[in-house]
């Protein structure tokens, strides 16, 4: 159905390729996987597949796509949009009109069909993906997960035999991702739709895959055997190469039923217990969390020892909320919220999209509006000083950490922000350096990629030397090491003394970095206690480890009690 | 599609009940619009971004206003025995006779601007309740195929505005992180020009990516036959109107214009290839609300006492009773129209 031969696409300007020699045959009705790190092409070769590369981006393609026999180099995207539905990274920019029913038409108008048809197929659709609550609503008025549907049914509605979808559940809470992929599933399955997808969240997507292709290397083959090879591979994929199965199971149901033969040691009797008798459950909240331990095998390994000096000195909570509530005209977004957070904690707060996660970061950082409630963070409220003052007391990493660059070049952001903070000249550098290595003075914010730019701008933060550090989800554009770095780096500073508060919707980045969790819903908190109690109790927050081997979090402890179970 | 009143029939509706106010100065009949407009909004808008577009239209108006009296202020122009106070004169070079800046102020003067910058201000109030209440894309659904591109760059525009605001306004609250709260030009445009570049282009890539402009471009012909022929219309209408013209020149310019606009939009739709998704129909309820809004026109025009009250001298104007009864009426789409579906 989808055929790359030899492809290489060149933008103008770039030093290299940004895919090379590619080959690529998908047959029909197959669901396939993109995998790969940031950067290594996978929108790239979405966008060829329906010519938009290099129809409307420019650059040079050499090679031939096909799709269906129509080669891409001869058909521009708008003749391809009968067969190739394509759905952008971020649904709401790709939106053309205002309402959901008129946006699932607007593909068929296009196209010039009947009335009676797009009729029809405009019902047929809101049945298939489940919109009919939503047909008559606004589509301003939709969360991520129901924009995300829309954006797909719209593409379907011209009965395209082809569905590229570019990272559909990355912005999403983990029951709307599997409200989306349950709908892709089903298209897959009911009507032999092919579908080709790229996502950084492999543990939602690859069970649902027939094939994986790595990029940048290209290679192709079934989900397991290919990813054991990759840098990038969900948790299960990672924990069957710790405990050395020789087939590599995808699926949660696969992998439990090898963990049965598997022998490894009871949870919590490979750590040493530092005070007295622990027991297996996880119910202390000041232990740190083993992944944590494990996840920094390097200078991390220091922490632990560092942390347990910390708890025998009592100490004033460094932030105290308390009945911290907003209002958005008829939406309530934060409903009385009671929160108190110590130095050297690392909070997580997860909860559906629209829960009140950024409105309670916002509202704590004081630049936020709070109707009611008291924020105080080391003796002082935040929301009664200045600007440059506040952000000495907590530093906040927006959502898009974009909107707070505007210079041309890294150093001149640096410079600028030593000068905001009254800090020493270089101090930001230094921390920038600590953070993301080797990042060129010269090179323009926007060149950078998703994870140097987090890290730019959490270095601009972290110049004013906050003890509060507030995180509006962070992980969204990272990869798999990616993430495990900003992991490791939120456990040093946490070492070191700050308070961290990071929201997100990543249940596996969760377990490696958090040492308690916050569940959120309808702006009132539903659920709090220690990372392995709060994500365990519910099946959508649990991390894979955990549904198969009970009481582990993440890969790493498990292989940190193996090699102290069998020394 | 049902639940929705066909955008052309608010519009008219609108332009009706602003038409009817243009006509008058007094100011309770001004208000008595003006709450009209508001409460149609407040019944009968929907949930889309573009409902909040009354309020914004309103601040318009204030402007409006507040421009009307600083200019009464500086420039004069009424007479007027009542000096509220005075401002310094100007002295002007002689070529420059008959304009004055500063001077006396007058009491006439103030009531008599403020009574025409309240007219504005209900025109703007009412363009503002169409626009609440039809969302300016939908009219351009209605457009004739061949102006089909124009509409959609017109789509494109409307849809970036509330975005920039939005995008704006996020900006502000980053900056504030970095505890730099002076509204540095640059530092907010240069995020939210990207933002919105990027954003364009996203939107232009789906568009293309669902077929827009499949077939090729309409013919470029058929874009300047409609163009020039809509001019020419425009040029020959003004010319009728104005009656200084002789009919014998303006006639054949708006015959020939609309002759060329309409084979224009002919030619062109044909080319297009395009269908459209549940049209919007005409039934008895636009009937209803378009006629509500010509009674209002009615009232003001065929009952023309009082709607100018006496400025020199100073009165308490009056509210006449009739005009006022058919503005009423222009609130019937309160309950003649179906409610939006939210």
């Amino acid at each position: 159905m989808i055929d790359f031969e030899s492809v290489t696409v060149t933008y103008p300007d770039a030093p290299g390729p940004t895919i090379e020699n590619v080959d690529l045959h998908v047959p029909e009705g197959e669901l396939c996987l993109l995998a790969g790190r940031t950067g290594s092409g996978k929108s790239t070769l979405l966008k060829c597949v329906n010519g938009l590369v290099p129809h409307f981006t420019g650059g040079e393609l050499t090679g031939r796509v096909t799709v269906a026999g129509r080669d891409t180099r001869l058909f521009p995207p708008r003749e391809l949009a009968d067969l190739v539905g394509y759905v952008g990274q971020d649904p709401v920019s790709g939106f053309v009109t205002d309402h959901v029913e008129d946006e699932l038409a607007y593909s068929m108008e296009s196209l010039g069909l009947a009335n009676p048809v797009m009729r029809k197929r405009v019902e047929e659709t809101i049945d298939l993906l489940g919109l009919a609550d939503l047909r008559h609503r606004p589509l301003a008025q939709l969360s991520g997960g129901q924009q995300q549907r829309v954006a797909i049914g719209a593409a379907l509605t011209a009965h395209p035999r082809v569905l590229v979808l570019d990272e559909p559940t990355s912005a999403l809470d983990p029951g709307a991702a599997e409200e989306v992929l349950a709908a892709l599933h089903r298209l897959v399955h009911d009507l032999g739709v092919t579908v080709l997808l790229a996502e950084h969240r492999l543990e939602r997507v690859v069970q649902y895959a027939d094939r994986v292709v790595l990029l940048p290397s290209g290679l192709a083959g079934a989900p397991g055997e290919v990813l054991a090879e990759s840098e990038v591979a969900p948790p299960v994929v990672r924990l069957g190469a710790v405990l050395g199965w020789a087939s590599r199971p995808v699926s949660i149901r696969d992998a439990r039923r090898l963990a049965r033969t598997t022998p490894v040691p009871p949870p919590g009797s490979h750590l040493p217990a530092p005070s007295g008798v622990r027991p297996a459950g996880f119910s202390t909240k000041d232990r740190p969390q083993d992944s944590s331990v494990a996840a920094t095998p390097g200078d991390g390994a220091s922490f632990p020892a560092g942390r347990s000096v910390r708890p025998a000195e009592p100490q004033a909570p460094l932030l105290t909320v308390t009945g911290a509530a907003l209002r958005y005209r008829d939406t309530t977004a934060l409903a009385g919220v009671d929160l108190t957070l110590a130095r050297g904690e690392r909070l997580a707060i997860m909860g559906r999209n629209g829960a009140g996660k950024s409105s309670l970061l916002w509202g704590i950082q004081g630049t936020g509006d709070l109707d009611a409630g008291t924020v105080t963070v080391d003796g002082e409220h935040p929301r009664a000083l200045k600007a440059a003052r506040r952000r000495k007391l907590a530093g906040l990493v927006p959502q898009q950490p974009t909107d707070l660059l505007y210079l041309e070049t890294v150093a001149e952001e640096c410079a600028q922000a030593d000068l905001e903070s009254g800090a020493a000249p270089g101090t930001c550098r230094t921390l920038l350096d600590r953070l993301a290595p080797g990042l060129p003075d010269a090179l323009h914010p926007r060149d950078a990629s998703e994870g140097q730019r987090l890290s730019l701008v959490l270095a601009i933060a972290l110049t004013a030397s906050p003890a509060l550090l507030l995180l509006d989800e962070p992980t969204r554009g990272l990869d798999y090491p990616g993430k495990t770095a900003l992991a490791t780096l939120l456990a040093d500073l946490s070492a070191q003394g700050h308070g961290i508060i990071v929201t997100t919707h990543d249940v596996e980045f969760v377990a490696e970095y958090a040492t308690r969790v916050v569940v959120l819903a309808d702006g009132e908190i539903v659920a709090d206690g220690p990372t392995a109690e709060v994500v365990t109790a519910s099946p959508v927050f649990a991390p894979q480890v955990s549904k198969i081997l009970p009481g582990y979090l993440t890969v790493e402890s498990v292989a940190t009690a193996l090699a102290q179970g069998s020394p | 599609m049902p639940g929705r009143l066909h955008p052309g029939a608010w519009w008219l509706w609108a332009l009706a009940l602003g038409t009817a106010a243009s006509r008058t100065t007094n100011p309770w009949l001004l208000l008595l619009a003006l709450a009209v407009a508001g409460y149609v909004v407040a019944a009968r808008r929907s949930g889309e971004p573009w409902a909040d577009s009354y309020k914004v239209f309103l601040r318009f108006g204030l402007v409006a206003i507040a421009f009307r009296l600083g200019f009464h202020a500086l420039l004069g122009g009424y007479g007027g025995t009542h000096v509220v106070f005075t401002l310094p004169r100007i002295p002007l070079p002689d070529w420059a006779q008959g304009i004055r800046l500063g001077g006396p102020v007058t009491a006439e003067g103030l009531v008599a601007s403020f009574y025409d910058g309240l007219r504005l201000a209900v025109l703007l109030g009412c363009i503002g309740a169409a626009n609440a209440l039809a969302n300016p894309k939908r009219l351009l659904r209605i457009l004739p195929a061949a102006l089909y591109e124009v509409s959609v760059a017109v789509v494109v525009g409307l849809t970036v505005a509330p975005q920039l605001v939005a995008s704006v306004k996020q900006v502000r609250r980053a900056r504030a992180l970095r505890g730099d709260t002076k509204r540095r030009a640059r530092a907010i445009l240069v995020p939210v020009v990207t933002d919105a570049l990027d954003r364009a282009l996203a939107l232009a890539a789906a568009m293309d990516s669902r077929g827009y402009g499949r077939r090729g471009p309409a013919h470029r012909l058929t874009g300047a036959l409609v163009l020039v022929g809509l001019l020419g219309a425009c040029l020959g209408l003004y010319a009728l109107l104005d009656g200084r013209s002789p009919v014998l020149v303006s006639g054949p310019i708006l015959v020939l214009g609309l002759g060329l606009a309409v084979g224009g939009l002919v030619l062109g739709g044909r080319r297009v290839t395009r269908s459209r998704y549940r049209p919007d129909t005409w039934g008895w309820r636009e009937y209803g609300v378009v006629l509500s809004g010509l009674l209002a026109i009615v009232g003001v025009y065929a009952f023309p006492t009082g709607l100018t009250p006496s400025v020199v001298p100073l009165a308490m104007p009056g509210l006449p009773a009739l005009p006022a009864l058919g503005v009423l009426c222009a609130l019937a789409p309160a309950w003649l129209s179906p409610r939006s579906t939210r």
